[in-house]
C-alpha cells in the first residue's frame, strides 16, 4: 500500500520544494491519498485521538514548566501558585492532569481494539511492539509527572515505586540509591524526575513517528481482519477519515471538557493536596487509576521480588503477542472462542484495577481481594501464554467474507460503486 | 497438597471465627460517612453564596484562625471575582486589623526595644497571618497535635465539604458503650479513629453575624465550610462558566462535523 507516490506538484514553487525536500509529497501520500480500508469503525479513531492527547500534554506541559519550580521546598507551593495566581493556570493544570487520564483511557481502548481485531499479527508485528514501547514510555512519563506536585501521594508513590528496584538481589539497594540520587526520595529525585518528565514526551513523539511510519507500510488492519485486495476495498484517507476522526475526536474532547470543567479532581487523590511529608505515611498508598491493575498484581504476590517480576512480566508479555497467537484469522469477529476469552481478559483487567484501588486487606462479599487479584493475575498470564497459542490451533473460525468491499457494499460491489 | 488443604480450611474457620469480633471493633473506630448536606456551590451551575462566604470568613477569622493557618490566602483574594465579594475598602480595613511580621526598619532593626519581632498592619498584598511561628509552637499549644493548614482542606479530604461540615458538627455525640476516648481528645465519629485532638470549635452565638443571621452551630459550620471550599477552589465559578461556553461550542462543532461526515460518506457505504 505504500505504493508509488501520487503527488503531483502543481506550481513551480511546489516542484522546486519537491526536488529538494519532498515534505509536501510525504504529507500528501500519508494524510491525503493514503488508501484506507473503507470499513474502519469508531474504535479506529483512537490513533488520531492519541496524537491529539500527546500534543495537548506537550503544549500544556511546556506552559506549566514556565511556572513550576522543581525544588522539594517550593514545588507544592509553585503548583498552588499556578492554580491561584497565574492567569488561567487552573485551566492549564486541570487540562494537563486530566489529560493524562484521558490519554490512558484512549490508549487502553486503542490497545484492546488492536487485541480484538488481531492488529498485531503478521505483517504488523513491529507496529504492535513499537506501540508497547510507547505504552511503557507513557507509564514512565505519567509516573514522573505524578511526582512533580510533591504532595503526599506524589512522595509516597515515588517511594513505593523506586523501592521496587531494591527487590533486585545484591545490587538492588545500590540501584535504588542511584535512582534517588540520595539515600531517600528527596530534592535530587524530584529534580531528575522533572528533567525526565520533560524529556520523555519528545521521545514518545519520535517513537509515535515510527509507529505511524510502520503503519503506513502494510496500511491499516480493519474489523474484518482480512487484507485489502483491490482499490475498491479502500477510500482515500482524506476526506473520508479526516472527517470521521475529527467528529469522534470532538466527542472525545467533550468528555475531556466535562472532567476539566466540572469534575477536575475526579481522577485525583485528596492526599495530593497535602504537601509531601516524609514523616507521615498515608494509610493507603494508591497509584493513579491507569496503573492499578499492575499494582494489584504486585501486591497479590507475597514475595517482593516475585511481585516485581510478575508485574514486569505482565508488560513484557505484550511484546510476544504476535507470536503467541497461532490463529490464521486476525479478527475476533470470526473467532467464536477467542471472542469470549478476550472479554474475560478485559474483565480480568478491570477486576485487577478494582483490587488495586482497595486496601490490601479488603474483601468483596467475604472473599479476600488478594485472592481475587491472584486469580485475575493467573488469567492474565494464562490468556497470553496458554489460551492464545492453544485456541489458535484448535478453534474453527467462522467463514471470512471474500473482500472488504463485498462485506460493506454487499454483492453489488462487484460493480464499481464510486 | 493435603497440608495445604488443611491449612486453607483452618484459615477459613479461623477467619469466620475472628471476623465478627474484628468487625465490631472496627465499627467503633471506623469513621462514619459524612452527613448529606447541600451547598450552593454544588452542581454544574452552582455558585458560592456571597453571604455565606462573608459569614464564613468571619467564622474562620474569629474561631479557626486562632489555631489554623491558611497559607495560600491573601487579603486581596477576598475582593476578587468569584469570592466573598468584599469591597476594596472593606478588605483594606480587614487587613489593617491583622498584624504581620515587618521587615527591618530604617536602622536595620528586626526587633523592638523589648526584643519582640517588629510587626506592622497587613495590606492587601499580605497573606493571612499565621497563628503560630512554627510547627513546634503549634504543637506545643495544641496538646502535641498540629492543626492542619486550611487553604486546601476541602480538597485534601475524602468527602470534601461534607466531610468538613460533618467534623465541625460531629461533636457532642455520646460515644458507644466500650469506646475509649483518649485523654485530651474528643469523640467525633466522622473523624478517622473517632478520637480528634481538636476541641469542639463552634458554639451557638460564638460569632455575631452583622447581617442578622442566627448563629447556630449548623449555620456557622455551613458558612465556614462554604468559605473553605472557596479557599480551596477560588476559580470555581470562572471554571464552570467557561466550561458551559466550551461545551456549547464543542457540541455545535460536533453537529457540524457530523453533518460533514454524513455528507462525505453518503456514497461510500
Amino acid at each position: 500500500m505504500s505504493g508509488p507516490s501520487t503527488y503531483n506538484p502543481k506550481s513551480g514553487f511546489e516542484k522546486w520544494i519537491d526536488q529538494r525536500l519532498p515534505l509536501p509529497r510525504l504529507m500528501h501520500d500519508t494524510m491525503h491519498t493514503f488508501p484506507t480500508p473503507r470499513n474502519l469503525n469508531i474504535w479506529y479513531t483512537f490513533g488520531g485521538i492519541l496524537t491529539f492527547c500527546l500534543a495537548v500534554q506537550i503544549v500544556t506541559g511546556i506552559v506549566l514548566a514556565m511556572h513550576y519550580v522543581a525544588n522539594a521546598d517550593l514545588a507544592f507551593n509553585s503548583v498552588e501558585n499556578i492554580m491561584r495566581n497565574v492567569n488561567y493556570g487552573w485551566l492549564i493544570r486541570y487540562i494537563h492532569a486530566n489529560g493524562a487520564s484521558m490519554f490512558f483511557l484512549a490508549v487502553y481502548i486503542h490497545m484492546f481494539r488492536g487485541l480484538y481485531y488481531g492488529s498485531y499479527k503478521n505483517p504488523r508485528e513491529l507496529i504492535w511492539i513499537i506501540g508497547v514501547l510507547i505504552y511503557l514510555l507513557m507509564m514512565a512519563t505519567a509516573f514522573f509527572g505524578y511526582v512533580l506536585p510533591w504532595g503526599q501521594m506524589s512522595f509516597w508513590g515515588a517511594t513505593v515505586i523506586t523501592n521496587l528496584f531494591s527487590a533486585i538481589p545484591v545490587v538492588g539497594d545500590h540501584i535504588a540509591t542511584w535512582l534517588w540520587g540520595d539515600f531517600a526520595v528527596g530534592d535530587a529525585t524530584l529534580n531528575r524526575f522533572f528533567s525526565l518528565h520533560y524529556l520523555l514526551p519528545f521521545i514518545i513523539a519520535g517513537v509515535v513517528g515510527l509507529h505511524i511510519w510502520a503503519l503506513h507500510v502494510p496500511g491499516n488492519n480493519n474489523p474484518l481482519g482480512i487484507d485489502v485486495k483491490s482499490p475498491q476495498d479502500t477510500v482515500p484517507f482524506h476526506p473520508y477519515y479526516t472527517v470521521k476522526d475529527a467528529f469522534y475526536l470532538v466527542l472525545f474532547v467533550i468528555l475531556f471538557a466535562v472532567f476539566v470543567f466540572y469534575a477536575p479532581n475526579f481522577f485525583g487523590n485528596p492526599d495530593n493536596y497535602q504537601p509531601a511529608n516524609p514523616l507521615v505515611t498515608p494509610p493507603d498508598i494508591v497509584p493513579e487509576w491507569y496503573l492499578l491493575p499492575f499494582y494489584a498484581m504486585l501486591r497479590s504476590i507475597p514475595n517482593k521480588l516475585m511481585g516485581v517480576i510478575v508485574m514486569g512480566g505482565a508488560i513484557v508479555t505484550l511484546v510476544f503477542i504476535p507470536w503467541l497467537d497461532t490463529s490464521r484469522v486476525r479478527s475476533c469477529r470470526f473467532r467464536p472462542t477467542m471472542k469470549w476469552l478476550f472479554w474475560f481478559f478485559a474483565g480480568a483487567c478491570v477486576i485487577l484495577g478494582y483490587c488495586g484501588a482497595k486496601p490490601v486487606d479488603a474483601a468483596f462479599a467475604g472473599i479476600p481481594l488478594v485472592w481475587v487479584a491472584r486469580l485475575a493475575t493467573a488469567y492474565y498470564f494464562a490468556f497470553f501464554w496458554l489460551l492464545m497459542p492453544i485456541i489458535g490451533l484448535i478453534e474453527t473460525p467462522k467463514k471470512l467474507p471474500a473482500s472488504i468491499a463485498q462485506s460493506v457494499l454487499g454483492d453489488s460491489a462487484a460493480a464499481p460503486a464510486e | 497438597m493435603r497440608h495445604t488443604k488443611t491449612a486453607l480450611l483452618g484459615l477459613a474457620i479461623g477467619l469466620i471465627a475472628v471476623l465478627p469480633a474484628a468487625a465490631q471493633e472496627e465499627a467503633n473506630t471506623e469513621r462514619l460517612p459524612p452527613k448529606a448536606v447541600s451547598f450552593s456551590f454544588e452542581g454544574p451551575f452552582g455558585t458560592y453564596d456571597r453571604g455565606a462566604l462573608q459569614r464564613g470568613y468571619q467564622v474562620y477569622k474569629e474561631v479557626c484562625a486562632a489555631c489554623h493557618s491558611a497559607d495560600h490566602l491573601a487579603f486581596h483574594n477576598l475582593m476578587e471575582e468569584g469570592g466573598p465579594g468584599f469591597t476594596e475598602a472593606e478588605v483594606r480595613a480587614l487587613a489593617a486589623q491583622a498584624r504581620v511580621p515587618a521587615g527591618p526598619d530604617e536602622q536595620g532593626n528586626t526587633t523592638d526595644e523589648k526584643g519582640q519581632p517588629l510587626m506592622r498592619p497587613a495590606t492587601l498584598a499580605d497573606y493571612f497571618p499565621k497563628p503560630f511561628a512554627n510547627e513546634e509552637a503549634a504543637r506545643a499549644n495544641n496538646g502535641g497535635a498540629l492543626p492542619p493548614d486550611l487553604s486546601m482542606i476541602v480538597k485534601a479530604r475524602e468527602g470534601g465539604p461534607e466531610y468538613v461540615y460533618s467534623i465541625l458538627t460531629g461533636f457532642h455525640e455520646d460515644p458507644p458503650a466500650g469506646f475509649k476516648v483518649v485523654d485530651g481528645k474528643y469523640y467525633n465519629p466522622y473523624f478517622e479513629g473517632r478520637n480528634i485532638s481538636m476541641p469542639p470549635p463552634l458554639v451557638a452565638n460564638g460569632v455575631t453575624y452583622s447581617d442578622g443571621t442566627k448563629a447556630t452551630i449548623d449555620q456557622e459550620a455551613h458558612d465556614v465550610t462554604t468559605f473553605l471550599t472557596w479557599a480551596a477552589e477560588p476559580k470555581m465559578e470562572d471554571r464552570k462558566r467557561m466550561g458551559f461556553g466550551v461545551l456549547i461550542f464543542l457540541i455545535a462543532l460536533a453537529g457540524v462535523l457530523f453533518a460533514a461526515y454524513r455528507k462525505v460518506w453518503k456514497d461510500a457505504h
